[in-house]
């Protein structure tokens, strides 16, 4: 059988520089899921987007050849040697593309009809009412329960899974051969990934198109593709059936990126609960409401954060709190560092040691917040946007001491280097920039930072969700490494359960400013009593083909808590309070 | 490529997985900001031969009276209106150096105007480092020396004389002094008072924030040239031309201010979420430092672009308000008050030399505004 698309010896460069994609090779069948798979930086994006030509203006296609052979029409064309009139006739008809950020990738400024509908009127000559018809097949198709609406409606009025699926509508309106899905689940939550990829998949079923689906998850690889393009640096380091590549890598990346794939782990039996009572943190009855001003004479808003948060971070522990994105764990992080008073009636207490009197964060004088600002500190989520770009290494890790006037600066600059040490780097980094550094290194630097100040409590955002998988692996076992060194304490926040599992040593499942699950890692993976837990565990993409997503149980727990089982249901914010079902393990359900 | 037996293929280079941990990803980012720009600016060609252009004007100005063959206010009573004159280096096929012809100015009474003859057999070499009028080298050492002057019994007119017998040349020279520095003082005038406000709007926010912006859309619906003339009216009529310079470049600076500090506040604003900024915050910084460590040296770079594109608009106004007689007046030069010479339609029609002051307002407005373009394409070195 000829296949669909045929890539040979594809390289890419810019400029004069050594290429970013060097003798590349691939094949899709009528048909078939193909992934790219590789890490930032590999040319898995570069490489699909030449298929369509849409690279950069400064990157110019080296040699190689992409042939296109439609089935529809029986002729084959090389892509790459196509005058631009004719791969116009190619993109959205032929082949089509879905793009990672959602949010992005629609106009602002137009209905998502007529939107989605361009590509009929362009490429199908077809009058505007039967373009119109067939797009609400489409959008009935791809699980809009009101096409008409959504035919309507402006981008914005969207959340980011249903943007998706418009993109999803706009690529398959005009029945292509082959789509191009480059991350297209990235910016999404996990539960809505789960349902966008079973929608590609579907729709793929259904029709019969062939998929190339670019991703840094192999998760997701193993739920979706048939073949595997494994991709390093710019080149191709394995490609085979998914199968075989995935029960048994063969190159050395491969088997790193498998090592590092965060999974949840299959648990035996549930952890025992902890007994000592030492906490260095504690948040009881914590409310956060903003009040958003509507404009105009309309009512202000209030918008409810975080709802009756009671959290314990216990001394040389890890406390984690998983959501979604909008889940309120965030505010949850700001309010634990006093950067946001809490709501009328909420306490925060921090004891600095076992037998220090407790600190009350939500009631802080200038003097207690300077003191409290040496023994909590924070590790950002961008590790590209949290190292000001006009200071030197040196004196972004001399700077907290500066603030507060600690030691000589030769003094200082010993400690920086010494905390360089401790998070894996050498001390000649202190005079380079930041920039100069990968995102990795980077973190590594924000870590060493927060540390300068011997802090007993770190309060770390989502400190791996911008790196990539080899290099998360990396930062988590420093993080832990540096917790059972100096007895740090943490509070975790994050949206990946398979993260956390490695790291917790208890969990909370926070959802719309609610926690609905609490308990230690082990037995929340053992027994997860809630519908949203468990639909989180089971949208957790898992790179072992034989453990598929289970579609039923993510779209049961991660619908509105009407739909919900009679035991956990509830409407509005009246939900019911948090049992402790056995002993460490809290579900908010009536009993 | 090597083919296993069950289909699939691996590369076969061998692959090490032992990276520096230290070691820099990117070393061409290894580099101060300033360095940075420069790199990316360099690539600029037009905003790099304006720099280049305007570089040079400046660098004239100190000694701008060596340059011009007469000083300012310097009169030849019998060459009015002298056209342009130019300067030949080959006289009938003989190379005898720069040289220009003598010419005699008639009255023609029939038109009423002047009429002037060049004599073309007497080539009349230049005379270099020459003495002249007296002037002031640097703005206080005494000198005559020259870079060139007419030789006895000619004149060097290069872009002609006006209605008094002065030199075009000469005066575009001199009023570059005043012309391309009141830019200069207006805009720190208005840095100053734009950074002020616009940092305390964009980092505190609320109610201060709401005052200064109020204040600021009252200035900017203020009309402008009615409120520069009755301000330029209330400066005594007996103040010298210098002090009068001075006023006239603050008070441009205080009506320019409101756009630089909504340029400060949005900057600020999206500086402020910046998870750098957040870090300091929670480190403990107090405003003043987050401002002077952090925010300020982070968008420096945005505010000279954003000066170097607001200074055509000060020189501009310069020559508005001295063309219409409120700005600088006699005997202090400046182009403005050039061009109020040449407000005379037939004055112009029949001498249109007398207009040559637009081409260096032109040309200096050009190029700031290449420069600015520039400097404001190549801002951010860390995105390629």
């Amino acid at each position: 059988m000829t296949p669909l698309l045929n890539v040979q010896d594809l390289s890419i460069g810019f400029g004069t520089e050594k290429p970013v994609v060097q003798d590349v090779s691939f094949q899709v069948m009528p048909g078939e899921t193909l992934a790219l798979v590789g890490e930032s930086g590999s040319g898995k994006t570069i490489s699909c987007r030449a298929v369509l030509r849409i690279l950069p203006e400064a990157a110019q296609i080296r040699s190689g050849s992409i042939t296109f052979s439609s089935t529809q029409q029986g002729s084959t064309v090389d892509l790459l040697r196509q005058p631009e009139r004719a791969l116009r006739k190619v993109r959205g008809n032929h082949i089509s593309m879905i793009f990672q950020e959602p949010m992005r990738s629609l106009s602002p400024l137009h209905r998502l009809g007529d939107q989605v509908s361009e590509v009929l009127l362009l490429h199908r000559d077809m009058n505007a009412a039967r373009a119109k018809a067939s797009v609400l097949e489409t959008f009935e198709r791809v699980g809009f329960p009101d096409p008409a609406r959504v035919w309507r409606s402006y981008p914005f009025e969207m959340s980011g899974g249903m943007r998706q699926r418009a993109m999803i509508a706009m690529a398959m309106v005009a029945k292509p051969e082959l789509l191009i899905a480059d991350e297209p689940t990235t910016a999404l939550d996990v539960t809505t990934q789960a349902q966008v990829l079973g929608l590609i998949k579907e729709l793929q079923s259904e029709t019969g198109m062939a998929v190339i689906l670019v991703t840094h998850d192999l998760g997701v690889v193993a739920n979706m593709a048939e073949s595997v393009v494994v991709m390093n640096k710019g080149r191709v380091m394995e490609r085979g059936p998914a199968e075989a590549v995935l029960s048994d890598p063969a190159h050395g990346y491969t088997q790193k990126l498998f090592a590092a794939a965060p999974m949840i782990p299959q648990v035996a039996a549930p952890a025992r609960p902890e007994t000592n009572d030492d906490p260095i943190l504690q948040m009881r009855g914590v409310c956060k409401t903003y009040t958003m001003r509507a404009g105009g004479w309309r009512k202000p808003t209030l918008i409810t954060a975080c709802h009756e948060v009671n959290l314990t971070v216990q001394r040389g522990k890890t406390l984690a709190v998983v959501g979604e994105s909008g889940s309120g764990k965030t505010t949850c992080a700001r309010l634990a560092l006093g950067a946001e008073p809490p709501d009328q009636g909420g306490e925060i207490l921090f004891r600095a040691t076992a037998d220090a009197a407790p600190l009350k964060i939500h009631d802080m004088n200038a003097e207690d917040r300077i003191r409290f600002q040496r023994q909590a500190q924070m590790v950002f989520q961008d590790p590209y946007s949290s190292l000001s770009p006009r200071m030197r290494v040196g004196q972004a890790l001399t700077e907290p001491m500066e603030i507060h006037d600690l030691g000589r600066k030769s003094e200082r600059r010993e400690k920086a280097a010494e905390m360089l040490r401790w998070v894996g780097l050498d001390p000649s980094m202190l005079s380079r920039y930041p920039h100069a550094f990968s995102g990795g290194q980077r973190q590594r630097l924000s870590i060493a930072r927060a540390l300068t100040l011997d802090p007993v409590l770190l309060v770390c955002d989502e400190p791996t969700s911008a790196l990539d998988v080899s290099v998360q692996e990396q930062i988590l076992c420093l993080l832990e490494d540096i917790r059972d060194r100096i007895g740090l304490s943490y509070l975790f926040i994050s949206h990946d359960l398979a993260v956390v599992a490695r790291i917790a040593d208890e969990v909370a499942v926070m959802r719309q400013g609610v926690i609905v699950e609490q308990a230690p890692p082990d037995t929340l993976f053992y027994n997860p009593r809630h519908p949203y837990t468990c639909a989180l565990i089971a949208a957790q993409p898992e790179p072992d083909i034989s453990r598929p997503i289970n579609l039923e149980l993510v779209s049961k727990g991660a619908g509105s808590p009407a739909t919900w089982p009679e035991a956990f249901r509830f409407e509005g914010v009246a939900a019911p309070a948090l049992t402790e079902l056995e002993p460490g393990h809290k579900v908010r359900c009536h009993v | 490529m090597k083919q296993l037996p069950d289909g699939r293929f691996v590369d076969e280079t061998p692959w090490s997985d032992d990276a520096d941990l230290s070691a820099p990803e990117r070393s061409d980012m290894d580099a101060p900001n300033w360095l940075l720009v420069w790199r990316k600016f360099r690539r600029h060609r037009l905003g790099l031969i304006s720099g280049l252009f305007l570089l040079i004007c400046y660098l004239i100005l100190p000694i701008a009276g060596f340059i011009a063959p007469y000083t300012a206010n310097e009169r030849s009573a019998e060459y009015l209106y002298a056209p342009p004159q130019s300067i030949n280096l080959w006289h009938e096929g003989q190379f005898i150096g720069p040289y220009v012809y003598p010419t005699t100015a008639t009255a023609d009474l029939e038109n009423f105007r002047w009429t002037y003859e060049t004599d073309t057999t007497r080539p009349m070499p230049l005379q270099f480092f020459c003495e002249g009028a007296e002037y002031r080298l640097l703005g206080f050492i005494p000198s005559d020396t020259h870079l060139f002057c007419a030789p006895e019994g000619a004149t060097i007119f290069l872009w002609g004389s006006d209605r008094l017998g002065r030199d075009v040349f000469s005066r575009i020279l001199y009023g570059a002094q005043l012309s391309l520095t009141v830019g200069l003082i207006g805009i720190t005038v208005s840095f100053a008072l734009g950074i002020f406000f616009g940092a305390i709007a964009g980092y505190f926010g609320g109610k201060t924030d709401w005052f200064i912006n109020r204040v600021i859309e009252v200035l900017r619906s203020l009309p402008e040239l009615p409120l520069w003339l009755a301000l330029s009216a209330a400066v005594p009529s007996n103040w010298g031309p210098v002090a009068v310079f001075f006023i006239i470049s603050i008070i441009l600076g205080i009506l320019d201010w409101p756009g630089l500090a909504r340029a400060v506040r949005s900057k600020f604003l999206s500086l402020r979420e910046e998870e750098y900024v957040r870090a300091a915050e929670m480190m403990g910084a107090k405003p003043g430092r987050v401002i002077r460590r952090h925010l300020l040296p982070n968008f420096m770079s945005h505010l000279i672009a954003s000066a170097t594109l607001s200074i055509p608009a000060m020189i501009l106004g310069e020559t508005a308000l001295s063309f219409l007689g409120l700005g600088l007046r006699a005997p202090a030069v400046s182009w403005g008050v050039m061009l109020n010479d040449a407000q005379n339609l037939a004055s112009i029609e029949i001498y249109p030399w007398t207009a040559i002051p637009m081409l260096p307002i032109i040309f200096v407005v050009l190029a700031f505004n290449f420069l600015g373009d520039g400097l404001r394409a190549s801002l951010d070195p860390y995105k390629s």
